[in-house]
């Protein structure tokens, strides 16, 4: 036993220098016209040394540590209780959930405009992944290139604005419908893939989708990306200090009130509530509709759905085609909200980051994604000054998480159905 | 009802079914029976659309049905279950009744967004036709627990009230006793003749408990290897020799 860990550790080790001293152990220098190789300074070969002998001593002791820590208290509560009343637990959730919108509603006027912008992000996200839920936490459909419909809501609106002169009320359910469109479009070859091969595919087609958008120099503007996306407008009022449009009145001439930027920041935050509102309610009509069966069926057994008579075309599709909608629905909020988008504002990251808040939240729990959205993307913000670091802890964060709480923060719960008794 | 007709299924170069015709009339229950590997699951496979056949002709109720998608077959009213059980383990007991009655339901999306009266009419309708099942296989008790939760006899009774709410004509069952105990394979005898008797309904059946199959069956086909060996009642079959020295054992 002794010994077999012994040989472990060390190939570890050994797997850990091979890796990183190349890549960090050498440097390419510009020296005129030539690149030369040059070592690394000696502290940089001590560190990639000293992470080689800490990864040789975790696997060492691996089993010491690992028992050391599942036996440190969980921080989270167990669900070990007995659960409330189905009744009276609805009743206490409609309550808190309507305090917490009547909430979100009043906040943005008590705070500072940067807290307001951060929180139509966080609104933005929680479109973004609740849309994502239906792919992947309901239809189990594994989608690494979710962004690619977020990106072509963004672009929608970007390219209507800027060439045809949309505003954002008729850019809006445009967005939406191309995006869903697209959803359509890839649902259909990737259909007969499950699992790793799906998410490859998917994948791709976020890449291909940001490729093209980089280099379709002359209708996107390839790197440089769109400016000058209008902002929304209230009743053809616009929050500007001067009027853009022709027809248009500015909102503070309107109301006589002395014009402040803070307007359009609480106006963009309101119109990103309503529309996450709205999406969470449709998506919550949908999981208890049949079609919202249909996805969780083929999700637990394909082939036993086939055999009850469910379509996979028309199913997968259908959860694709939705959830496309609403990123494209989160995209044209985003071009709206930003006034610039370019293609670097959809990169695989931003993906990982969907599936993160989806995973953590719990995959399929609607309530549980709101909370996950709201950690993922206000916690960075808070720890500015780790900025570096973000992505270690970012990634520490995920696998503590998979060790205490493999479910997500709350795991979806069913829909408790009452029966009329027999007669 | 349904007529299968010579009936072939190659696997590369693998005949697992040859030439295999079988007959279920209406308001009968046939059985396949044969050693294991016989091609009875196959053939099973190929009648509800899981398998191309590659030769032979399957008719229902006087259509073609060979090479047709699975779901189109189980609408047209020719629903199956597993050898292995396959529940939808995580959705709960009566959400698996709902699912399964896709058909009848209003799929629409936009009326199930704002609930139409069509929608909550068909709604109600399926949760009563679920509750019914559920009571009529005695699980009316379990309906709000995780399928994947119940014993193994439950979620056998589970995927029979499945297939019911589907409204079929013809319930495959594909040794729906295995793992059961003999109690609960008494009940099942039961619970098969009276789905014959008070609904109605046509049941092809593989099973390897003679007991129960020399039962409750009004025909039995004998396979053997792929190759049809007899067909005939219950005596029938049981008095006949090539079956006695293949599969029930030279006594």
């Amino acid at each position: 036993m002794a010994a077999n860990n012994l040989k472990h550790a060390l190939f570890c080790a050994l797997v850990t220098l091979i890796i990183s001293y190349p890549i960090i152990g050498f440097n390419l220098e510009i020296q005129g016209i030539n690149i030369t190789l040059t070592g690394a300074t000696t502290s940089t070969i001590g560190m990639v040394l000293l992470a080689a002998v800490i990864v040789f001593l975790f696997q060492l002791f691996r089993d010491r540590i690992m028992s050391a820590l599942r036996s440190l208290p969980n921080p989270l509560p167990q669900p070990r209780k007995e659960p409330m009343a189905e009744n009276k637990r609805a009743r206490i959730e409609s309550w808190v959930l309507t305090g917490i919108v009547v909430l979100a509603l009043f906040w943005p006027f008590f705070v500072s405009r940067g807290s307001v912008d951060l929180a139509t992000l966080v609104l933005i996200y929680i479109m973004l992944a609740l849309g994502l839920n239906v792919v992947v936490g309901l239809a189990g459909l594994l989608d690494l290139g979710y962004v690619a419909f977020y990106a072509v809501g963004a672009y929608t609106f970007a390219l209507l604005s800027q060439y045809a002169g949309f505003s954002f009320w008729m850019a809006l359910p445009l967005g939406a419908c191309l995006a869903a469109l697209f959803g359509l479009v890839l649902g259909f070859p990737v259909l007969r893939l499950r699992g790793d091969y799906l998410a490859i595919v998917t994948l791709g087609f976020g890449e291909i989708i940001r490729i093209l958008l980089n280099n379709w120099t002359a209708l996107t503007g390839g790197p440089n990306g769109i400016g000058g996306i209008p902002d929304p407008t209230l009743f053809g009022m616009e929050f500007g200090r001067r009027v853009r449009e022709e027809g248009n009145t500015s909102f503070h001439e309107t109301f006589g009130i002395a014009y402040s930027g803070e307007h359009k920041v609480i106006f963009l935050y309101l119109i990103a509530l309503v529309l996450a509102i709205i999406t969470a309610l449709i998506i919550r009509r949908f999981m208890r509709m049949p079609v919202g069966r249909a996805w969780e069926a083929l999700r637990e057994d394909e082939i036993a759905a086939r055999s009850l008579g469910l379509s996979r075309t028309a199913v997968k599709l259908s959860a694709f085609t939705i959830g496309a909608f609403f990123a494209g629905f989160a995209g044209t909020v985003f071009a709206s909200k930003q006034g610039f988008i370019s293609p670097e504002s959809f990169v695989f990251l931003e993906s990982a980051i969907i599936l993160a808040i989806v995973v953590l939240g719990g995959m399929g729990s609607q309530l549980g994604v709101v909370l996950a959205a709201i950690a993922v993307t206000i916690l960075p913000e808070l720890a500015r000054e780790f900025s570096d670091y973000r992505m270690l802890v970012f990634g520490a964060a995920m696998v503590l998480m998979m060790v205490w709480r493999p479910q997500g923060l709350m795991p979806m719960r069913r829909v408790h159905i009452e029966l009329k008794k027999q007669e | 009802m349904l007529d299968v007709q010579n009936l072939s299924m190659r696997f590369g170069g693998l005949l697992a079914v040859d030439q295999v015709s079988l007959d279920v009339q209406e308001h009968e229950i046939v059985s396949i029976i044969g050693p294991n590997g016989a091609g009875k699951t196959t053939v099973f496979n190929c009648i509800s659309g899981f398998y191309k056949p590659t030769g032979g002709k399957i008719l229902f109720e006087g259509g073609e049905v060979q090479g047709k998608p699975d779901y189109k077959i189980s609408r047209l009213g020719m629903v199956r279950t597993f050898q292995h059980v396959r529940l939808f383990g995580q959705m709960s007991v009566v959400e698996n009744l709902l699912v399964a009655q896709h058909r009848h339901l209003n799929t629409n999306l936009l009326s199930g967004l704002i609930k139409t009266p069509d929608f909550r009419e068909r709604e109600r309708k399926s949760l009563d036709r679920a509750s019914y099942w559920l009571d009529r296989v005695g699980l009316l008790e379990l309906a709000n627990r995780e399928a994947g939760n119940l014993a193994y006899g439950q979620q056998r009774r589970l995927e029979i009230a499945r297939c019911m709410v589907t409204e079929p004509k013809l319930l495959m069952l594909d040794e729906p006793a295995a793992g059961l105990n003999p109690a609960e394979t008494k009940d099942l005898n039961q619970l098969i003749v009276s789905l014959k008797e008070d609904y109605n309904v046509s049941v092809l059946l593989i099973e390897h408990d003679m007991s129960l199959v020399m039962d409750i069956s009004d025909r039995i086909t004998v396979i053997n290897q792929g190759r049809p060996l007899a067909s005939g009642t219950p005596d029938e079959v049981r008095q006949n020799d090539d079956v006695i020295k293949a599969y029930l054992g030279e006594a």
